[in-house]
Formats: structure tokens, C-alpha cells, sequence
């Protein structure tokens, strides 16, 4: 069933605005509908090389040697590379994105040990790919092969094979003994949770399980460099983060960032697994070795096996209530994988799991866990949907128990301005409870849902809002628009949201701002694009830049007008003195005058917009239908809606592309897709075909509400809008599915296998 | 005088307290003088001049990214709690 009325916004935010809030046409839309714009394989240059990289066949081997003699010798290979190429020394320093250098050097090219099937190995540059492909198959590598962990409970086995001699479990600061695979081990707690278990009335404990997933970005990984004669480096690729690419380059390469040029290509998807380098760094180690640019493209199979998943994990949740429904107590153990280096998000989830209740009494122990798979990487709020499906689940069952309608449970419990998260910090105003009174008051949460094995199931999950640093410089041109310079590559319509903050300050159209996203070299630092946080923090950067261009024009006007700059206002994109009405000038007049009266005007802004959680964050909750097969198990979703506060939607057909973007990712990750391993750890289904995404025929239209609940620390009450709504899809689909079935789903993905066996275990 | 609040797994140093006061005006202030109380503290929290990579450090309830030269009132909560890995951003 397709929906098509929509129900209003929820709009609490009372400002009045002249850009914001408009959808205008988006700058970058009309190269990409075309084809002209410039996507990293569209990169060339005068001699490129084409690089290969070779990778392990086995998901855990040490390494004996590796001869490169052949290819060497094969030909139109230049240059062969291994991880011997790289510089030793610093490899326990952490870089600003939080991997040791060590790591990431060993990710890049394995050093002693291959520690995931698609582990590179070593690359070649040559004239041409197919000689390049060719030379792979000439390097000789001899592996002792040993077995693989894959999952979170292999790998805290007794007597598993471990993955790194070194590692030793992390718990509040101090060191374990024995080599283990669990890097880290934290525990947050607030209140006394033992107690709270003893007064509730009703105490429900679960134990889910979720499946390796993928980001499935369309675009490949894609790198060029050339290493100048002058001993600059160039990069060309496709990126969440050019800022965070030169700097993993520098560290891996040993050079220092100021030598390092890295330009955005216009990216193909990302959800956070563009934020890591791979080939960058082995391009530039071969245009080292060539005096050549080269270019490596990954293959759909490379980026499964090759780059970073989201993790699999094992969570345990245990709440009580009293016979009213008030959560008295939860304790969540959340086991995430890391993948083959330390650094999953279990950190993330462990923050997220409880954060939309104001439960008293809560404990949470994380674990952080080395398996024989890639090193997991961010998605969309990454660790939180794998902890929202356990507690969700668990609350709904809650709910059905004590006979409580699930939305009433969750306004009962809500987390709102001034509860505190069990890991410390406390919520600004948010927008919990507001997304939930949506959901009840939404049409589709009290339609009739008629018709055999359907059921209809909520949820609701979190995501914070990074700050971060960003930069954005504003120039003035004479025709009265304006060019922005912005570091943050344009993942999900980012130009138009930040050029409608700079407008918005300018009085002048959206479409007056020219938007660009510049290299490394051409605008000051800014952080990743991830973390929700681009039309937060650039937005803000944008918004200084185009304060200090406005003080800037006022004082023009002040020495045209030879007034006191302190009488002169500018407004809606009119300079105007308040004393005298005569002198009276539109943005578009005085930009014309600013080549003859002192040159042009540029403004900049830099700002930190703070840690995770700047800005409160932002809730998204799902209201499903579902109908499942009951003689296949196969799940088809019926009607999907998905409510979330953007604080203020900036332009809202992107805050609405965003909600239904990461929903459909949410029902992916919740009905079909996984990693589906061998026992020797080897991805049974690294192609999309295998690999079972859903399309357009595969759902309904989503539904979208935006909540406004303006964020307290933004100019505009902006909430990062990227990742929330990813969250709750899975859990609200398991709650769908109980209705339909009677059945608790406890894994993901709920494909029709797990389905049939959950129903025949009933 | 600010309150410092131990997470779970480092409340052997504090004799099993979960808050601890100590002065303090930033938070480079706060450890030492909590390290002079408590002794290990600053090692389990400190690399260098910085806090550690994998800790983060939450003032009156807001992460901070100014790490050991954040300011601290008199009335302050601090936590430590772990950095989001991951590349949550």
C-alpha cells in the first residue's frame, strides 16, 4: 500500500525565517542529473598508472614472506609495493581521527599477519589494468594459515585463536594480563541497578544477536595520487573527509600534512564508510616508487571484503518495571565486533541504548572485540540501531505485558531536558518526547490494519549530534552574489543547506550563494563529513562567515554614507541608516560599489561546534505495518512512516530525503542484508546481487514527519538529521512482526529463514 | 568544589567511591590534584600532556573537546567515559 498524505510537520520552532525552511533548487543538481559531474573514477592525468591490490585469500594467516620479484619483472609493471615500503617508527601515536598509526599501517597493507579474507596485501602499478591484474597473480606470498574468529562469542571464547599477541584487555585504564581478543571492557552506571530490579513488578531479559552489514554506497572506493618531484603529494579521491585523508596519509607515509593535498571528487555515498583511507595511501607509496600518477579503483567484491562493515555484535538487555509501566531499572552487555583492529562503536551504542528513558537505575557494560573480518567502520549512527533493536524489543514486549499501549510506555519513561545518561551527560531540550506525541497523533498509528498475518509495530532511537570543526570563507562578488568555500564534501545536499544558513544572514537569495567544496589546500580545517553534523557545524561556520561579511558591509556603507557604522542596520539584505531614511542601498548596490570604495569583501568563519552530543542530538521514531508469509516467513513491508526532530529543517525536501534514505537502510539492515560467512571466514556474498540491498519495488513510499524542536546551541536550532533515523527501523519491524506472528524476533537480519525459525521454535 | 565522577571500573583507586570532590579550575587541574588524592588515577587517564585517546571527558553534562584545558566551576560535574571509536563521525 503506498501512502500519499502526508501529515503536517510538527513545527514548534517560532522564528520566522526568509530562506530557511524553503526547498530552492540544489547547486550541485544539475552537473549530477547530467553526468558532468566529477566523480573520482572520472579522474585522469597526463601518464597515470593503474594500480591493483593483491589480497589474502585467508581470513587469518601469518605471513613468511612475500617475493615481488616476478611481477616486478612482468610487463608494464613500475612499481610493486608491501608493507616493508612503509615507514616504521609511530606507530602507538593516535592520530585526530582516533586509530593508532600502527593500525592503520597494518590496515593499509598487512605486515606479519593477514587478519580478514580481502586483507591487502600488496599492490601494483602499471601501464594498464589488465598488466596490473596480471602482476597480482605473479607475487608469491607464503601464509601459515590459522583459524579464523568471527563472531563477538568466538572471539571471548576460552582457547580462541587470537588475533593480535599484543593485545591486551583495556578496563578502566589498566591493562589486562593474557592476550585476549576483547580490547576494551567499560561499564557505565547511574543509580543502584540491583535495587531497581528488586522493586520492579514485572523484569524482562534478552539476548539478540545482529549480522555484519555493509553501508552499500554506490560509488566504489577511488583514489589518484602523484607524488611531485617536488615532494608534494596529491590526492584525488572519493571522501567523507579530505581533511582526515591527509592526515591518515601523512601518518602512514611519515610526511608531514602541509606536504599533502587532498581534493574532493564528488562522492557516490558514504554513511561513514568513507571516512577511513585504504587505497589513498598505497596509491602514493606507488607514485613514489613511479614518478607517476596512479589510480585505484576498487571492485564491488574489494569494497565488501575489503572495506569497513558496520558490526555484527551480541546484546543483552534487562529492564524492569513496575505494574504502571515506569522503568525502574535496565542493564545492557553489548559485545560489538571491531573487525581485525580495535576501534568499534560499541562506545556509541553503549551511549545510545537507554538514551530516549529516564530510567533511575542503569547499568552498561561494553565490550570491544577483534574478530578475522575488516575493521568495522562507521554507518549512520553507527553501534546504536544494533542497541535500540535489543532495548526497543524489549520494552514493546514490556508493554504488551502490563497491557500498555507501546507509544503511552515510551511518553512514560521519555528522556527529556535535564535527564542524564547513565555514561554522564545530561540532555539539553530535546525532542524525544515530542517525536513520540507524533507518532500517536499520526493518522497511520490509529488506522485500521485489516487482513490476515499483519501486524504493525514502533519504535524509537537516537543519535547524536557531532560538533566539530568547520570552516567556510564568504566572498562578495560585484554582482551582488556571493561565492562560499566550504571542506565538506557534499554527501546528502550539504551545499544547499549551508549556502540557506549564509543567505539567511545576507538577506539575499539561496541561489545567490555559490557554494563550493574546496581541497585541503583552499579552505581551513574542517572534520569529517559524519556525525550528523555538516548543516550543524558548517551551517554555523557558514552563518559567522556571512556575519563577518555583514559587519563588513555595513562599514563600507558607513565610509560611502561617511556615517557612524553603529547607525546603520542591515536587514533582508538592505543596508540602511537608522537616523537619516535617504540613505538607503540593497546588498546587490553596495556589492557593486565595493571594487571603487576599498576592494572586495571576504568573509570567514571557524568555529568548534563541540564534542558527540552537541545540540542534544536527534530522535526518530518508525510506525510499520507488516504482512508476513506464513508459509515462507518472507516479510513485506506494508506502510512505513518515520517521524524525526531536525530541530530546524534547514531545507526540507533534504531533511525528508535523509529520514527515508536512512529508513529504507534501517529495513535493509533489519529483513535482509548481512555478511553471510563461511566457516573459514570467507563473505559468501561480497556482489550486490548476492548481497540483498532494498530497492524502490521493494517498499512502500516513507512516510516522513519533521518535528521541529529547535536545538538550543545552534543560530538556527539546527539538529543533525544524517543518521537517527537509521535506529529504529529493525526493532520497529520486530515489533511488526510479533503483532503478525506472535513471535519475538531475537536476530538480525529477520530474513525469511529466521522468520520460519522463530516461528516453528514458538 | 567540583565533583568527579569514577567510572565503575576505576573506583578500586577511590576506595570504591563513585564521586569524589576535588579542586580544580580546568580539567588538567582536576586530575592532578585527584591523582595527589587518589594516586594512579592520572595514569589511567593521562598520555603525555592529553587525556588518553580512548577517554573523553563530559563537563556539567556536555562532552567536551577542549580535553585538559576545559574550564571547570565550582559547581561542576566532571565524567570520564569512552571515546566513541568506530569513526562515529
Amino acid at each position: 500500500m503506498t501512502t500519499t498524505e502526508y501529515d503536517p510537520n510538527v513545527v514548534l520552532s517560532t522564528k520566522e525565517y526568509d530562506v530557511i525552511g524553503t526547498r530552492p533548487l540544489r547547486p550541485d543538481g544539475a552537473d549530477k542529473v547530467t553526468g558532468r559531474a566529477q566523480y573520482g573514477a572520472d579522474f585522469t592525468a597526463t601518464g597515470l598508472l593503474h594500480g591493483k591490490v593483491l589480497r589474502s585469500p585467508h581470513a587469518h594467516a601469518r605471513i613468511r614472506s612475500i617475493d615481488t620479484s616476478k611481477a616486478e619483472a612482468a610487463p608494464g609493471v613500475l612499481a610493486v609495493v608491501t608493507n616493508a615500503d612503509l615507514p616504521k617508527g609511530g606507530e602507538d601515536v593516535v592520530g585526530g581521527e582516533g586509530v593508532a598509526v600502527g593500525d592503520l599501517r597494518r590496515n593499509v597493507l598487512a605486515a606479519d599477519k593477514a587478519l580478514y579474507k580481502g586483507h591487502a596485501v600488496a599492490a601494483v602499478a602499471a601501464a594498464s589494468p589488465h598488466d596490473a591484474e596480471e602482476a597480482l597473480s605473479l607475487i608469491e606470498v607464503d601464509y601459515e594459515v590459522l583459524s579464523p574468529v568471527l563472531t563477538v562469542q568466538e572471539a571471548m571464547a576460552d582457547g580462541a585463536p587470537i588475533l593480535h599477541e599484543d593485545m591486551r584487555t583495556m578496563a578502566g585504564g589498566e591493562a589486562g594480563d593474557e592476550p585476549s581478543n576483547v580490547a576494551e571492557h567499560f561499564r557505565h552506571d547511574l543509580g543502584d541497578v540491583e535495587k531497581g530490579f528488586a522493586e520492579s513488578d514485572i523484569v524482562i531479559e534478552r539476548e539478540f544477536d545482529t549480522a555484519t552489514v555493509h553501508q552499500g554506497y554506490i560509488e566504489p572506493q577511488v583514489a589518484t595520487a602523484l607524488w611531485n618531484t617536488d615532494g608534494r603529494v596529491h590526492v584525488w579521491c572519493s571522501t567523507q573527509g579530505s581533511f582526515w585523508v591527509r592526515d591518515e596519509v601523512s601518518n602512514v607515509l611519515g610526511i608531514p600534512e602541509s606536504l599533502i593535498k587532498v581534493t574532493p571528487m564528488e562522492i557516490g555515498g558514504g554513511f561513514g564508510g568513507k571516512i577511513p583511507s585504504y587505497v589513498e595511501p598505497v596509491c602514493a607509496m606507488l607514485s613514489q616508487k613511479t614518478g607517476q600518477p596512479v589510480k585505484i579503483v576498487m571492485t564491488r567484491q574489494e569494497v565488501f571484503e575489503g572495506t569497513g562493515p558496520t558490526p555484527g555484535s551480541n546484546v543483552r538487555v534487562k529492564v524492569g518495571a513496575d505494574a504502571q509501566g515506569n522503568i525502574k531499572a535496565a542493564h545492557a552487555y553489548l559485545a560489538y565486533e571491531a573487525g581485525a583492529f580495535k576501534g568499534s562503536p560499541v562506545a556509541a551504542g553503549s551511549q545510545c541504548v537507554f538514551a530516549a528513558y529516564a530510567a533511575p537505575n542503569q547499568a552498561i557494560d561494553g565490550y570491544d572485540v577483534v574478530v578475522n573480518k575488516p575493521k568495522t567502520q562507521a554507518y549512520r549512527a553507527p553501534g546504536a540501531t544494533n542497541a535500540a533493536f535489543a532495548m526497543e524489543t524489549v520494552v514493546s514486549e514490556i508493554a504488551e505485558k502490563l497491557g500498555i499501549d507501546p507509544v503511552d510506555i515510551r511518553l512514560k519513561n521519555a528522556a527529556r531536558e535535564g535527564t542524564r545518561r547513565a555514561d554522564g551527560p545530561t540532555f539539553p531540550r530535546i525532542g524525544c518526547e515530542e517525536v513520540l506525541q507524533a507518532m500517536r497523533d499520526h493518522p497511520h498509528y490509529s488506522a485500521p490494519l485489516e487482513g490476515p498475518n499483519r501486524g504493525r509495530g514502533i519504535s524509537i532511537g537516537y543519535w547524536f549530534n557531532v560538533g566539530f570543526k568547520s570552516t567556510c570563507t564568504i566572498s562578495v562578488n560585484h554582482d551582488g552574489a556571493v561565492s562560499l568555500i566550504e571542506g565538506s564534501t557534499d554527501i546528502g545536499g550539504s551545499r544547499a543547506s549551508v549556502a540557506m544558513q549564509a543567505a539567511e544572514v545576507l538577506g539575499i537569495r539561496a541561489e545567490d550563494v555559490r557554494p563550493t567544496v574546496a581541497d585541503t589546500d583552499s579552505v581551513g580545517y574542517t572534520d569529517v563529513t559524519g556525525g550528523s553534523r555538516v548543516a550543524y557545524a558548517t551551517g554555523w561556520a557558514a552563518h559567522d562567515a556571512a556575519q563577518d561579511v555583514k559587519r563588513q558591509m555595513i562599514e563600507r556603507a558607513s565610509q560611502i554614507w561617511d556615517i557612524d557604522a553603529a547607525s546603520i542596520e542591515m536587514e533582508k539584505g538592505v543596508i540602511r541608516s537608522t537616523t537619516d531614511s535617504e540613505l538607503r542601498m540593497t546588498f546587490k548596490e553596495l556589492a557593486a560599489e565595493l571594487a571603487s570604495t576599498g576592494g572586495t569583501i571576504i568573509g570567514s568563519g571557524s568555529i568548534d561546534g563541540g564534542g558527540m552530543g552537541a545540540g542534544g542530538g536527534s530522535f526518530a521514531g518508525n510506525i510499520v505495518d507488516v504482512e508476513v508469509d506464513p508459509d515462507t516467513g518472507k516479510v513485506t513491508v506494508l506502510r512505513f512512516t518515520c517521524v524525526q526532530d531536525a530541530g530546524k529543517a534547514i531545507h526540507p525536501s533534504y531533511v525528508e530525503g535523509q529520514m527515508q534514505g536512512g529508513s529504507v537502510q534501517g529495513i535493509g539492515w533489519g529483513l535482509n542484508e548481512e555478511y553471510f560467512m563461511r566457516g573459514n571466514g570467507e563473505m559468501a556474498n561480497s556482489s550486490l546481487l548476492d548481497y540483498r540491498m532494498p530497492t524502490s519495488l521493494d517498499l512502500p513510499m516513507i512516510d516522513t514527519v519533521i518535528v521541529e524542536v529547535p536545538s538550543p546551541s545552534h543560530p538556527f536550532g539546527v539538529r543533525g538529521v544524517g543518521e537517527a533515523n537509521i535506529v529504529p527501523p529493525p526493532a520497529a519491524i520486530a515489533h511488526a512482526i510479533h503483532n503478525a506472528t506472535g513471535v519475538w524476533m531475537e536476530k538480525l537480519p529477520m530474513n525469511p529463514g529466521a522468520v520460519m525459525e522463530a516461528v516453528w521454535s514458538k | 568544589m567540583p565533583t568527579v565522577h569514577i567510572p565503575s571500573l576505576m573506583q578500586k583507586l577511590t576506595d570504591g567511591r563513585s564521586t569524589v570532590q576535588v579542586e580544580g579550575a580546568t580539567v588538567r587541574q582536576v586530575i592532578n590534584n585527584l591523582d595527589e588524592a587518589h594516586p594512579g588515577m592520572k595514569e589511567r587517564l593521562v598520555a603525555g600532556h592529553k587525556i588518553k585517546p580512548n577517554i573523553s571527558v563530559a563537563v556539567d553534562g556536555v562532552v567536551s573537546a577542549m580535553g585538559m584545558l576545559e574550564k571547570v566551576g565550582e559547581d561542576s560535574e566532571v565524567f570520564f567515559l569512552p571515546a566513541i571509536g568506530g569513526g562515529a563521525a
